[in-house]
């Protein structure tokens, strides 16, 4: 099977997850914002495929894309988007926020030139992994080695729900 | 073939707008968009890493990662319009009643 990872589709879909993502921090409207952010998502999703990853990529499609983000635009259309729109979208802490990015870049910077083990890696051909048994070896590992944090995620996942009912509830 | 390193770049690219979209944002919804951003730039990294040592540990990884970030999403969104209900503002310089 010939590989389709291209370097094409790779600069295509990261600067559409770029675009995404500076448009969700840029736009004064939440709709707009986590409009942005779907974009941004699909995009990953493409990338997930490109990295021999199908099943992730899935998952992100239907739970992130498809779950999550409804759940977004579900509130942001339940509370009263004119009313927030005309408060202040930005604070004022451009310097911390700023420093803070500054500082967390050159963070990466360093690590990213500095790691001698990163370096041996450009150089080394990405692994191709199977992509027809992708979702089977994942169900592999998650009811084999990870089966206790699988139970913990589902109880997580159980306490989400009734802590959700519990709080956005008028009355109980 | 795209190299690894190239992912990383773009996952720390990620991360980062998320970061200084929280620092700088005030509507609580757009502040909770900006933490999915920095779940999902963590996340690319995680399934690049998994490509390159071909382990598929980094995709059940991610799987776990966005069944955090559900609930979470779930709950967060509770408690917003549960403060929205309260406090009829989504402003979060506004909601300071443990300031002194």
């Amino acid at each position: 099977m010939t590989p389709v990872a291209t370097p094409f589709f790779f600069y295509l879909l990261s600067g559409l997850a770029l675009l995404g993502g500076i448009l969700v921090i840029t736009r004064k409207n939440a709709v707009h914002s986590a409009l942005a952010l779907i974009l941004t998502l699909l995009a990953l999703a493409g990338l997930y495929l490109m990295l021999y990853a199908p099943f992730v990529a899935g998952v992100q499609i239907i739970l992130y894309a498809g779950g999550i983000m409804v759940l977004f635009l579900f509130v942001i259309m339940l509370v009263s988007i004119e009313k927030s729109q005309r408060e202040d979208q930005f604070n004022k802490q451009w310097i911390g926020g700023l420093v803070g990015a500054v500082a967390l870049g050159a963070l990466f910077v360093r690590v990213f030139v500095r790691s001698k083990a990163l370096h041996d890696l450009t150089g080394m051909p990405m692994a191709q992994l199977p992509e027809q048994s992708n979702t089977q070896e994942i169900a592999v590992y998650l009811y084999g080695n990870y089966m206790l944090a699988f139970e913990i995620a589902s109880l997580l996942l159980l306490v989400a729900i009734i802590g959700a009912v519990v709080m956005a509830k008028k009355r109980i | 073939m795209v190299p690894i390193s190239y992912y990383l770049v773009l996952s720390g690219i990620l991360f980062g707008c998320g970061v200084v979209g929280f620092l700088i944002k005030r509507n609580i919804i757009s502040i909770f968009m900006s933490i999915e951003l920095m779940l999902n730039g963590v996340n690319l990294s995680f399934v690049a890493f998994a490509a390159q040592w071909h382990a598929l540990s980094g995709q059940v990884f991610v799987f776990l990662v966005m069944v955090v970030a559900a609930a979470e999403a779930a709950v967060g969104l509770a408690i917003i319009i549960a403060v929205y209900r309260n406090r009829e503002t989504l402003n979060v310089d506004q909601v300071n009643l443990l300031k002194l």
